[in-house]
């Protein structure tokens, strides 16, 4: 059975050329903070991949501080934000968000709120676009206690890109910083650090055809960030751990890939996408498309619907068994599909937003591909449909007081 | 042909599996999600609805090589199983959970999206047997290993649903058996002990969990002359031959042991009385479900009729008529609740299945 994969956005193939230098550097030993032979050949790899990565993003070497992924990049730079802007200024407890962030910002916003700060999630539209007028207001009345703003760049589950150039202009009259999870644009739309006026940005290696357990935070030199884990202090004092050499070069070899061919990739990707979602319109006209028309507001590499009265289990289970790959949305850790945050948050029902399909395209998608899921679509949407779909509400159970 | 094999995390239903996969079947592992509380991780005590269940069958698939989805029937679980539970106790009845389970979730809500989704069969790691007749219908029987027959509670599935369910373990000599298999194969819960609770009541208070969902209410435990002899805190929570935690002051006039013998619900009183008084010769059920169409008991057919999960079975004469199935017993029965299931059997195969709604004594 042929496969097609259509989760790129969950993680995508690596590039051959990053998997050749990813193997052959696991062939080399050394550790880069060693001062001998071996340990400057090693510590040279991870320069020579700082530098690559820095220019691929915009950004200066010494602003890439390497982590394990996005998740941690993310951590880093929102909890190292609020732990050192609230110590120059104790009047800044305020922290700001929006409502389809990745988990791995919206729950460490989270977790500073649970331990003083005060949590303002921006409202987003139908389409899944931040609101920035909320932002004006927020800075506007709270400037001087807003601690940090942290505003993904592109949305992971229906790709609405976000203004993060308009949240900059107004966070920055006030001398805020803004992070920024832009996981998602690397390789999909122009992005570059220097001239975006973030103060940090995270970035996953795996996202953009680089290997699983390597991201960076990009970081200005002025953003003083508090490490999470304490150890050797190797990227700017701030993140501890051994370099990961191999992962540094396989990481650069994807990043220079996929910047380099991205204007192409990207129109490709969009007449792609194009196609899909005339397809999916003309075999399903009650499926609505969630996120932004295609277009520059809208990632090409990921389309997002909702399946009206669609149990997910059951088109996942028939698009898998046919070989084909998308996502049906989270899960929680026993394996049961959740309604998403980010659907709820764009004003869905809960049934709505438990009845999703992403399809998420990269670099080794194709037409066949497309076409596959277009073909087995009716079936799955008519089996799905005559299950019922998505949460129901719940009758309240016999002469009980509810739960 | 297709199977889908129900996964609870356990040994039984992991060895099923195997063996449908042996067989040549394609087949898929499904793990029902059945608790509102997805995330809870518990260890100790067994249940169907835990974290470490989904992973345990998770493992299962993965080293079976089928795949493994998660399917969320909470919602049907809820209504279904745990609110008859409810409303069955609040009605003075005593179900068994395990029925409706099998009645409406595996063998109705598992089983219709089974069938819609194409798949043939549902296999599940139950102990019982289904044989083909020669007209083409079926037959349920029980278990070769007979401690751990489960056909008591399949019965209410009825003939036609069991053309499409597969009971692998129904020929499992013993327990000791069916873990042993799991060893040789790898499988990682060969020795998981065994669920005994009602899995959707953790901590195995079931009288805590009526009180938390159907709320307290104090009342009088009487004797037969209707003298107060003790309180408690809700009738519901009562099953007639109960004898423990009834918590009752003073010894009776005869010195011996008392048993719930009645539960009034609507009076909110619990009466108990000596031994004796738990007999019945006949039992009336409803919600009568007769599997063997080519043995109808129109006028009475003389049989064996279990009226609990692991309870001997007891001569008799069953007849149904008009939606009901009576049962007089050649003995008297102590302490047959109602709302438990009374399975009637011709030697190993099931004959028919009813709620029972009544006993009268002799």
């Amino acid at each position: 059975m042929a496969l097609h994969y259509l989760d790129h956005a969950a993680t995508t193939p690596m590039f051959a050329a990053a998997i050749e230098a990813l193997v052959d550097e696991l062939g080399h030993a050394g550790n880069p903070s060693a001062l001998h032979r071996s340990g400057r050949l090693a510590r040279a790899v991870v320069e020579d991949g700082r530098e690559a990565i820095a220019r691929a993003l915009g950004a200066e070497p010494a602003e890439v501080v390497f982590t394990s992924g996005g998740t941690e990049a993310d951590n880093l730079a929102i909890k190292g934000l609020w732990w050192s802007r609230t110590a120059e200024d104790p009047r800044r407890t305020r922290v700001v968000t929006s409502a389809v962030e990745h988990h791995a910002g919206l729950d460490s916003v989270r977790w500073i709120a649970e331990r003083g700060a005060t949590a303002i999630v921006l409202p987003v539209d139908r389409e899944g676009v931040v609101n920035v007028d909320a932002l004006r207001d927020e800075v506007a009345a709270h400037g001087d206690e807003i601690a940090l703003v942290s505003v993904m760049g592109a949305n992971n589950e229906v790709g609405a890109v976000q203004p993060v150039d308009e949240v900059v202009a107004v966070a920055s009259s006030r001398g805020i910083p803004v992070h920024s999870d832009v996981v998602q644009a690397i390789g999909h739309i122009p992005f570059d650090f220097g001239r975006s006026g973030l103060a940090t940005a995270a970035v996953s290696a795996h996202k953009f055809g680089g290997p699983v357990g390597v991201g960076a935070l990009l970081a200005r030199g002025n953003v003083d960030l508090t490490p999470l884990a304490h150890g050797g202090g190797q990227e700017r004092k701030a993140r501890s751990g051994t370099l990961n050499a191999a992962g540094v070069r396989a990481m650069s070899v994807a990043a220079v890939e996929a910047v380099g061919s991205m204007p192409s990739e990207s129109s490709r990707l969009a007449d792609l996408q194009r196609d899909l979602i005339a397809g999916v319109r003309a075999l399903v006209p009650e499926a609505v498309l969630s996120g932004p028309e295609p277009g520059p507001r809208c990632l090409p590499g990921i389309t997002h619907f909702v399946f009206p009265g669609c149990a997910p289990e059951a088109m996942l289970y028939v698009l898998d068994s046919r070989g084909v790959e998308a996502s049906n949305g989270s899960a929680c850790t026993a394996g049961v599909a959740q309604a998403s945050h980010v659907l709820l948050a764009m004003g869905r029902t809960p049934s709505e937003a438990a009845s999703t399909m992403r399809i998420s395209l990269g670099h080794t998608s194709s037409r066949e591909d497309v076409a596959a899921l277009l073909e087995h679509l009716p079936e799955a949407v008519a089996k799905a449909r005559s299950i019922g779909g998505g949460l129901r509400a719940v009758a309240p159970a016999a002469g009980g007081p509810g739960r | 042909m297709k199977v889908l094999a129900a996964l609870s995390g356990g040994v039984d239903s992991a060895v099923a599996a195997a063996r449908a996969v042996d067989a040549g079947h394609d087949v898929v592992g499904i793990h029902m999600a059945l608790s509102r509380n997805r995330d809870e991780f518990r260890t100790g005590s067994r249940g169907c609805c835990s974290l470490e269940d989904s992973s345990d069958a998770r493992r299962a698939a993965d080293r079976l090589g089928i795949p493994y989805y998660v399917w969320d029937l909470s919602d049907e679980f809820e209504d279904r199983v745990v609110a008859d539970f409810l409303s069955e106790y609040a009605s003075g009845r005593t179900p068994n959970p395990c029925v409706r389970c099998n009645q409406h979730i595996k063998f109705e809500a598992l089983l219709g999206r089974a069938s819609t989704l194409g798949f043939e069969a549902v296999c599940t790691g139950h102990y019982a047997r289904v044989a083909l007749r020669d007209d083409g219908a079926r037959e349920l029987h029980r278990a070769i290993d007979t401690a751990k027959d489960q056909s008591y509670v399949l019965a209410v599935i009825g003939a036609e649903r069991l053309s499409l369910a597969m009971f692998p373990l129904g020929e499992a000599t013993s327990k000791a058996e069916v873990r042993a298999e799991a060893q040789a194969r790898g499988l990682g819960v060969s020795q998981k002990p065994d669920s005994y609770d009602i899995c959707f009541i953790a901590d195995g208070d079931t009288q805590g969990f009526l009180q938390r969902r159907l709320g307290g209410r104090p009342g009088d435990i009487v004797d037969q002359a209707g003298t107060v002899v003790g309180s408690h805190g809700g009738a519901y929570a009562f099953t007639v031959g109960q004898r423990k935690g009834l918590r009752l002051g003073r010894p009776s006039a005869d010195g011996e042991p008392r048993y719930v013998t009645e539960v009034r619900v609507d009076a909110n009183e619990v009466v108990v009385g000596p031994e004796a008084l738990l007999s019945v010769t006949r039992l009336e059920g409803d919600e009568v479900v007769w599997l063997a169409a080519d043995e109808p008991a129109a006028v009475p057919r003389r049989c064996v009729v279990q009226v609990r999960a692991h309870g001997e079975p007891a001569p008799g004469r069953v007849t149904v008529a008009g939606g009901r199935m009576l049962v007089e017993f050649d003995a008297p029965m102590r302490g047959v609740a109602a709302g438990q299931a009374m399975v009637a059997y011709a030697g190993t195969r099931v004959l028919g299945q009813a709620r029972v709604a009544a006993g009268s004594a002799p």
